[in-house]
């Protein structure tokens, strides 16, 4: 579903940051994109919703060569692909109600969104994403007043409001505690299983990736260097990637056939709006 | 063993040099001061006066005209405000480096520098050889003013803005228009409130300078009041002004606190 | 809460309808005073005279042009002592505006009770007033010339570098305060070790950041005889010499830019 030939990035001190990447992600597949700081994996999403713009290649969304759009068209191909950030990137001033929407504006004119006036379909859909989060005591909260976790949980809402074919996740669990980490990662892969979209996480944690994922991919200065299943990952493969150190800790022994399910971060109370669906 | 703090200038040649120029300086300076003593030993006088006008404000023998110069230092002060911070906004948008393309960028910040290099009292001379006297050349004078402060402030603060939370947005798919309203606009509002109200302060205070040239407000009053050696009156007014902002300060304290 | 159930189907709204009431009057009400205020300032004002603002625009400007650069040997004597003026006047405010600060400051006022608000006062009524309308007083006191404005520019000077002198005082960091007290020091001895080394870089950017702003302030001083290049504008205008006046313009420009470049330069090298 999404394709990328020959990405490349040079930015304009001369760094090269992506060499010749090329990778095809079906639909449905959550990939791991791990690999030392520097070595491009933030560039790599950034390149294929052009945040940063790529020197040369082309990236691939299902009929649509992302490449190639004028600013316009570039816009409206943004609505499909739902962005997640390291830390989180809310709008602090503004509600949670606020953020989820605005993953809407690409789709909502300029004077619908000064005014607050969403399409009633989208902010029943808000409601639902929040709900299956788990935020919707927190609707008109402001975004500051939230907990690490929370945020990180409108982010994700605010991706799902995008009714994207393809999630980019920058660093999910960078700025996380280990338990809420797990139970980020969680909610994203099971929100892709729902609704069979593709993603492409960056993460530093080899062990929490392994964890969650159904394939990893390795980037070293720009490059692909490993490309596989997240039992592949053996000391050597880690070595390519990051370099020499003692990795059997970092190395799952036996495959884990579920995750263990942890309680929720925080007891959620039971009273549940009733959102039509 | 001996401890001496090292000197605040390392290099000694410098250090001294910099004492020998500042020493000279002021010698020259100091010596450019033709002080006529005859006249200041017939101020001392008028300087206690003023002083125990101070302590008598008289706001009545010329109170119509303190009146009438309140009033129009104050609307002048209102309306000057609210034009200059609705034309200061999109200014300062276009002088921020991050979101104006270069030859907005450039027109916009021309507009500032020019705004911002002279005194107000000087664009209150212009503006009232070319409208006239009155209130109108001194509102046009603190409008003019306000866009230099308010946008080259606004244009700072744009600049310093937390790129992660637009590029969230930018990410969203949402246009420009919706990037400033959404990315940027929560970020700098409470900002922009308390700069327009430290404005609307400042306009007050300017306001009352601008009349001595001619261009309306409580300025005129005071000018007259002082070239007649009304001290009382003079006081009276000044504290008046000093009431004012202190009322000022204390309101835009408030609503400061209230935005955040 | 924003979220009002209608057909059984929630709707969201940035604000409670009893909000957006509140909004839409608090605009409706500032948008009258505008008006009303508007109505008022306009009440005498001449429209035949601001129609005729873009011809008289055009008049001055041809007036104006070209500057007669042969007055330029006349105006460095007056720069000077708009130099002097800024540059005395900023020393002479310092030396008045440190102890002034100190005992504004809550951590360092000897009383919170009495000293401390007529510190404020001080500080507060020299901010409220125009150094223009300072040196109007003054002049009227001790006579035109440069003494008037420097006192001028030094009583100005006190309220503003009182005023973020005392913040910056009642922001420094208190252990070390704490941590000189607790080797036996005296209150002095505290101010020397503690305090001051804390506010130096603040007090050294805020004295040249008001010596630029005096520098602009000075040009002005004239106008009402407290001398400086302000004098020379003056003579300029009543004669209605416009080519003089544009020099002096451009004068004045030039004495701005560099000053602004100087303390732009100076406090860059502090912090």
């Amino acid at each position: 579903m999404l394709t990328l030939k020959r990405l490349t990035k040079r930015y304009k001190t001369g760094d090269l940051a992506l060499q010749e990447v090329t990778l095809d992600i079906p639909q449905g597949q959550v990939v791991g994109l791990i690999g030392p700081s520097g070595a491009g994996k933030s560039t790599l999403i950034r390149c294929i919703n052009r945040l940063v713009e790529p020197t040369a290649g082309t990236v691939q969304l299902k009929e649509l060569n992302l490449t190639s759009l004028s600013q316009t068209a570039l816009r409206r191909a943004r609505r499909h692909m739902g962005m997640i950030f390291q830390e989180y990137a809310l709008v602090e001033r503004l509600t949670v109600m606020e953020n989820v929407l605005s993953g809407q504006l690409g789709y909502v004119s300029f004077w619908r969104s000064l005014l607050r006036r969403f399409p009633t379909p989208a902010v029943q859909q808000a409601f639902a994403v929040l709900d299956r989060v788990g935020l919707l005591d927190h609707v008109d909260k402001r975004a500051d007043a939230l907990s690490g976790g929370q945020r990180q949980r409108v982010g994700i809402a605010r991706a799902l409001l995008q009714n994207p074919d393809l999630l980019l996740v920058d660093e999910p669990t960078a700025s996380l505690d280990p338990k809420t980490s797990r139970q980020i990662m969680r909610l994203i892969t099971e929100i892709c299983a729902e609704r069979q979209l593709a993603a492409i996480i960056n993460i530093h944690d080899v062990a929490l990736a392994q964890l969650f994922v159904q394939r990893i991919i390795g980037l070293r200065q720009g490059q692909v260097v490993y490309d596989g299943a997240p039992d592949g990952l053996t000391a050597e493969v880690l070595t390519d990637i990051y370099g020499a150190e003692d990795w059997s800790a970092t190395i799952r022994k036996e495959p884990v056939e579920e995750p263990p399910v942890a309680e929720e971060e925080e007891p959620l109370p039971e009273k549940k709006l009733a959102v039509a669906r | 063993m001996q401890w001496k703090k090292p000197p605040f200038i390392a290099n000694q040649w410098l250090r001294y040099g910099l004492l020998v120029g500042v020493v000279g300086y002021l010698v020259l300076g100091l010596n450019s001061i033709e002080v006529n003593w005859i006249r200041l030993w017939d101020g001392l006088p008028r300087g206690w006066a003023f002083v125990s006008g101070f302590l008598t404000p008289d706001f009545l023998s010329r109170g119509g005209d303190i009146w009438e110069g309140i009033v129009e230092s104050l609307t002048m002060t209102l309306t000057s405000t609210v034009i200059g911070v609705l034309i200061s906004v999109p200014i300062g948008v276009g002088a921020a480096r991050n979101l104006a393309p270069t030859p907005v960028y450039l027109v916009c910040r021309s507009v500032i520098a020019l705004s911002r290099s002279f005194q107000e009292v000087i664009i209150a001379i212009l503006f009232v050889a070319m409208v006239g006297f009155g209130p109108l050349a001194g509102f046009l004078t603190l409008a003019f003013a306000t866009i230099g402060f308010l946008a080259k402030l606004l244009a700072e603060d744009i600049e310093d803005i937390d790129e992660s939370q637009a590029e969230a947005i930018r990410a969203t798919g949402a246009g420009w228009l919706q990037l400033i309203n959404y990315g940027i606009q929560p970020q700098v509002m409470p900002r922009l409130i308390g700069l327009s109200l430290y404005r609307l302060d400042i306009n007050f205070r300017e306001s009352a300078v601008i009349g001595i040239v001619g261009a309306g407000g409580i300025g005129a009053t005071l000018n007259t009041a002082i070239d007649r050696y009304e001290y009382s009156s003079a006081a009276a007014i000044l504290i008046i002004i000093i009431g004012f902002v202190l009322l000022a300060e204390y309101l835009s304290g408030f609503i400061r606190k209230k935005v955040q | 809460m924003p979220i009002r159930d209608r057909d059984g189907s929630n709707i969201w709204q940035r604000r409670t309808s009893r909000q957006q009431w509140l909004s839409w009057f608090g605009w409706l009400l500032l948008v009258s005073l505008f008006i009303f205020c508007w109505r008022l300032m306009n009440e005498n004002t001449l429209w035949m005279f601001v129609q005729d603002a873009p011809r008289q625009v055009i008049d001055i400007t041809d007036r104006m042009t070209p500057p007669r650069w042969s007055y330029m040997e006349r105006l460095w004597k007056p720069l000077w002592d708009t130099l002097n003026i800024a540059t005395l006047g900023t020393l002479l405010g310092i030396t008045m505006a440190v102890p002034v600060a100190f005992l504004a400051a809550r951590n360092t006022t000897p009383s919170d009770r009495y000293v401390r608000p007529v510190a404020i006062l001080v500080i507060v009524s020299s901010r409220s007033i125009n150094s223009l309308i300072w040196a109007l007083l003054l002049v009227s006191i001790l006579g035109p010339g440069l003494l008037a404005g420097i006192i001028a520019i030094a009583l100005r000077s006190i309220g503003f570098i009182g005023k973020l002198l005392y913040e910056a005082i009642e922001e420094i960091d208190h252990s070390q305060v704490e941590a000189v007290l607790a080797t036996g020091a005296s209150g002095s001895q505290v101010l020397d070790y503690a305090i001051v080394p804390q506010i130096m870089p603040a007090f050294a950017g805020i004295s040249v950041f008001r010596w630029d702003i005096n520098i602009r302030e000075s040009t002005v001083l004239g106008l009402v005889g407290a001398g400086g290049i302000g004098l020379e504008l003056s003579h300029s205008l009543n004669t209605l010499a416009w080519p003089q006046v544009s020099l002096i313009f451009i004068v004045i420009l030039g004495t701005v830019v560099v000053s602004e470049w100087i303390s732009a330069r100076v406090r860059h090298a502090i912090i």
